[in-house]
C-alpha cells in the first residue's frame, strides 16, 4: 500500500467512524442530563428504539424527514415521561423501570411495525425528502482534489446529514448550560444534593422531570438519525445496544459533555475499524478478532469503573428517590 | 406517602402482583386492539395453544423451566440488596461452560460426563456473576453497569470462540459440533418411556426437574439457612448486617455467584436438553424476563414457579397464536414482559397505594 493509499483509508475510517458516533454522542448526552439530574437511565436504548420506529412511520407517510425527526422526538419523550413518572413521582427503582422501557421499546416497535407494514418488522425504505440528506458544503468536490487537506474537507467536515452537526451543537449546548447557567447548575445540584436545592426552594421534581424530557428529546434526536440519516427506515432492533455503548462512553467520559463526545467518538472509532478490519490479514499480525475490537468499549469502561485506570464517580444522589423530609 | 404502606402479608404477595399482572394484560389488549386484532379472541387462542394439548403443555414447561431458572437467579440477588441484569451473560457462558466439558469429555459415559457438564454450566455462569460482585466489593464499581457490559462481553467472546477456536469445522452458521448421545440430557417423554409411562413429545426435558430441585434449594437456602439470614439481613439492612457481624463483601460474593450459577443453569435446558450443541443467541431475552418473572413472583421461589408457568404460557401460546394471528408476534411477549416489569417493579405503588387504601377503610369500618 502506498502512502497515498493508507491515508485515503485513514479518511475512510475515520469519516465512518464520524457517522457511527453521531446517534452515540446524543444518546450518550441524553444519558448525561437525566443522569445529573440523579435519575440513572438504562433506557436509552428503548428510547432510541421508539424514536427511530415514530420517525421512520412518520417521514414514511408524510415524506418529510423534519417531520419523521418531530415524530420520533415525541415518542422518545413520551417514553421518558414513563420512566420519569415511575423515577420521580412513584420513587420507584430506576433501574427496573429502565429494563421496562427496553423491552417495552423492543416489543411494541417489532410488534407494530410487523402489524402496520407486513414487512418482518422494518418500515418501507425511505428515500428523497424522507431522509436527511448528507449535506455537501461549498466546493467539495473540487476541493476534494487538494492532496492531504482536501479530503479532509471533503469527507470529515463536509458531507454528514444535518442532524450529525446537530449533535455537536447539543454537545456545545449541553456543556454550557450545565457549566454556565442557573438552570444547569440547579439540574447538576438536584443530582448531587436534592435536599440542599429543596431547602433552597427550588423543586426538585420539576427539574428532574425537565432532565428527563431533555434526554427524551436527544435520544429522539438519537433514533431519528438511526432511521433516517443512517440507515433508510426501522428495522427490528436496530439500535443493537448502542444505548448501552452510550451508556459506557458516558461513564468513559465521567459525566462531562465534551469528554462525551470524545468517548463517543472513539467508540464510533473502534466500531469502524471493527467494519474495516473485517476479514483482512494485517502485516505481521494476521487477523485480527473483530470480536476483540468489538469488546474494547465495554471492557474499557469495567476497568475504568473499577478504578483502574482514574476514576469515574457517577453524581452523588443518582439512583436514589428524592423523598422530602416531613 | 413516605411511610411504608402497610398491607396484610397474604395481600402484599398475592393480590398485588396479580393486580400488576392483569393490568398489565390489559394495557397488552389494548395493544392488540390498536393493531385491529380482537384481544378477548387472541386470549383464548394463547390460552388453548399452551394448554390445549399434551404437547402444548410440554412446550410451555419447556419455556417455564428457562424462566424459573432466571427468575430464581435474579431473585436471590434481590434478597441480598444486589440487581443482577446479567442474566443474558451468565446463561451464555453457562452454555460455553456446558459446551466445554462436552467437547472434550463426551466419549465419557453419561453418568460422568452429564454432571460435570452442568457443573460446567453453573460454574462460568457463576464466574461471570462473581467477577462484577467482585468488582463490587474491592473496586466500588456498581454490579448493575458491570453485569450490562458483561452481558456484551459475554456475547463477543462466545462469538470469537465459536468462529475462530470450538466451532464445527468447515460450518458457515457459527456452532459446535452435536455433542455424543451420552452427552444429550433426556427428554421428559424418552424418561418416562423407560418406566413405560407414555407422555407427548415436547422439548420438556430432565431440567424441568432440577428446575424444580433448584427451587426448592433456594426456599430451603434463603429462609432455613444462616446463610440465607445473613442474605436477607444484608439486602434489608447493610447497616444492622454490618452491626451483626455479618461481612456484607462476603455476603454479596456469594449471593453473586449463586445468581450466576442458576442463571447459567439456562444452559441445562437449553444447550444440553434441546440444541445438544453451543450455537448464538440461545439465551434470547430469557435473562431479562427473569426479571419480570422474579418481581411478579416476588423473589419467592413459589411465586417464581407459577410466574414462570404464565411466562412460558405466553412463550407456547404466543406461538401458536401467531400462527393464528399472524398480526400478534411474539414480539408481544417481550411487550407484556415490560409491562409486567413496570407495574410489577417500578410503578409497583401505583398498585399497592389503591389497595392499601381499601384495606385501610375496611379495617375502619370493621372495628
Amino acid at each position: 500500500m502506498s502512502g497515498m493509499e493508507i491515508y485515503a483509508t485513514l479518511i475512510a475510517i475515520l469519516e465512518s467512524g464520524l457517522r457511527l458516533c453521531v446517534p452515540l454522542v446524543f444518546a450518550c448526552l441524553a444519558g448525561l442530563w437525566s443522569e445529573r439530574s440523579g435519575v440513572v437511565d438504562i433506557g436509552l436504548e428503548g428510547k432510541m428504539l421508539v424514536a427511530a420506529f415514530a420517525s421512520a412511520a412518520a417521514a414514511g407517510a408524510t415524506n418529510s424527514a423534519v417531520i419523521g425527526l418531530g415524530a420520533g422526538i415525541i415518542a422518545s419523550i413520551g417514553f421518558a415521561l414513563i420512566h420519569g413518572f415511575a423515577a420521580i413521582s412513584q420513587r420507584g427503582n430506576q433501574i427496573v423501570s429502565g429494563v421496562a422501557i427496553n423491552m417495552l421499546a423492543a416489543g411494541l416497535t417489532a410488534l407494530v411495525g410487523n402489524a402496520w407494514y407486513n414487512q418482518g418488522g422494518r418500515t418501507p425504505p425511505l428515500e428523497g425528502n424522507a431522509r436527511f440528506q448528507p449535506l455537501t458544503w461549498p466546493g467539495a468536490e473540487t476541493i476534494d482534489q487538494i492532496p492531504i487537506i482536501g479530503p479532509i474537507y471533503a469527507h470529515l467536515l463536509s458531507g454528514h446529514s444535518a442532524l450529525a452537526y446537530c449533535a455537536l451543537v447539543a454537545t456545545f449546548l449541553s456543556a454550557f448550560i450545565l457549566r454556565r447557567t442557573r438552570f444547569g447548575l440547579r439540574i447538576r445540584a438536584v443530582g448531587e444534593n436534592p435536599a440542599a436545592v429543596d431547602t433552597a426552594g427550588v423543586s426538585v421534581v420539576r427539574l428532574r422531570y425537565s432532565a428527563v424530557i431533555i434526554a427524551g428529546i436527544l435520544c429522539g434526536f438519537a433514533g431519528s438519525y438511526l432511521a433516517l440519516g443512517q440507515a433508510a427506515g426501522f428495522l427490528t432492533n436496530m439500535t443493537a445496544g448502542k444505548g448501552f455503548i452510550a451508556l459506557a462512553a458516558l461513564i468513559f467520559a465521567k459525566w462531562r459533555a465534551w469528554p462525551a463526545l470524545w468517548a463517543c467518538f472513539l467508540f464510533g472509532l473502534l466500531d469502524a475499524v471493527a467494519i474495516r478490519l473485517q476479514g483482512v490479514m494485517v502485516p505481521g499480525i494476521g487477523q485480527i478478532p473483530v470480536q476483540a475490537i468489538q469488546a474494547l468499549p465495554y471492557l474499557m469502561t469495567v476497568i475504568l469503573l473499577a478504578g483502574f485506570i482514574g476514576k469515574a464517580i457517577p453524581p452523588k444522589a443518582s439512583g436514589l428517590p428524592y423523598v422530602k423530609e416531613r | 406517602m413516605s411511610t411504608p404502606i402497610e398491607l396484610p402479608k397474604w395481600a402484599d404477595v398475592s393480590l398485588v402482583p396479580i393486580l400488576a399482572v392483569i393490568v398489565a394484560f390489559l394495557v397488552a389488549g389494548l395493544v392488540v386492539l390498536g393493531i385491529g386484532e380482537n384481544p378477548v379472541k387472541a386470549t383464548v387462542l394463547l390460552i388453548q395453544g399452551a394448554l390445549g394439548s399434551g404437547e402444548g403443555i410440554g412446550y410451555t414447561l419447556y419455556y417455564a423451566t428457562n424462566f424459573i431458572f432466571t427468575g430464581l437467579a435474579v431473585a436471590i440477588a434481590f434478597h441480598a440488596g444486589l440487581f443482577n441484569i446479567g442474566g443474558e451473560g451468565q446463561a451464555t457462558m453457562g452454555g460455553l461452560g456446558a459446551a466445554l466439558i462436552c467437547l472434550n469429555l463426551d466419549f465419557l459415559p453419561w453418568y460422568i460426563v452429564l454432571p460435570l457438564a452442568i457443573l460446567g454450566a453453573m460454574a462460568l455462569g457463576a464466574l461471570w456473576a462473581f467477577i462484577p460482585g467482585y468488582l463490587q466489593v474491592k473496586r466500588g464499581s456498581h454490579v448493575v453497569i458491570t453485569t450490562i457490559m458483561f452481558n456484551f462481553l459475554a456475547a463477543t467472546l462466545v462469538v470469537y470462540l465459536l468462529v475462530n477456536v470450538i466451532g464445527k469445522p468447515g460450518s458457515m452458521s457459527p456452532e459446535t459440533r452435536v455433542f455424543a448421545a451420552s452427552a444429550h440430557l433426556p427428554y421428559l417423554h424418552e424418561a418416562l418411556a423407560y418406566f413405560g409411562l407414555k407422555i407427548p413429545k415436547s422439548p420438556l426435558n430432565l431440567s424441568f426437574v432440577l428446575a424444580l430441585l433448584a427451587s426448592a434449594f433456594v426456599w430451603i437456602t434463603v429462609w432455613h439457612t444462616k446463610l440465607g439470614y445473613a442474605i436477607r439481613t444484608v439486602g434489608h439492612s447493610p447497616t444492622a448486617a454490618t452491626y451483626a457481624g455479618i461481612s456484607i463483601g462476603r455476603i454479596t460474593l456469594i449471593s453473586m455467584a449463586m445468581s450466576g450459577a442458576l442463571a447459567g443453569m439456562l444452559a441445562v435446558n437449553e444447550i444440553l436438553g434441546v440444541q445438544t450443541r453451543l450455537l448464538l443467541e440461545f439465551s434470547s431475552g430469557y435473562g431479562f424476563i427473569g426479571i419480570a418473572v422474579a418481581l411478579m413472583g416476588r423473589a419467592h421461589p413459589v411465586g417464581i414457579v407459577l410466574a414462570s408457568i404464565l411466562f412460558g404460557m405466553l412463550y407456547q401460546g404466543g406461538t401458536e397464536l401467531s400462527f393464528e394471528m399472524p398480526r400478534v408476534t411474539r414480539d408481544m411477549i417481550v411487550a407484556i414482559s415490560g409491562l409486567v416489569i413496570l407495574f410489577a417493579g417500578a410503578l409497583d405503588g401505583l398498585i399497592r397505594r389503591p389497595v392499601a387504601g381499601v384495606f385501610a377503610r375496611f379495617l375502619k369500618s370493621g372495628a
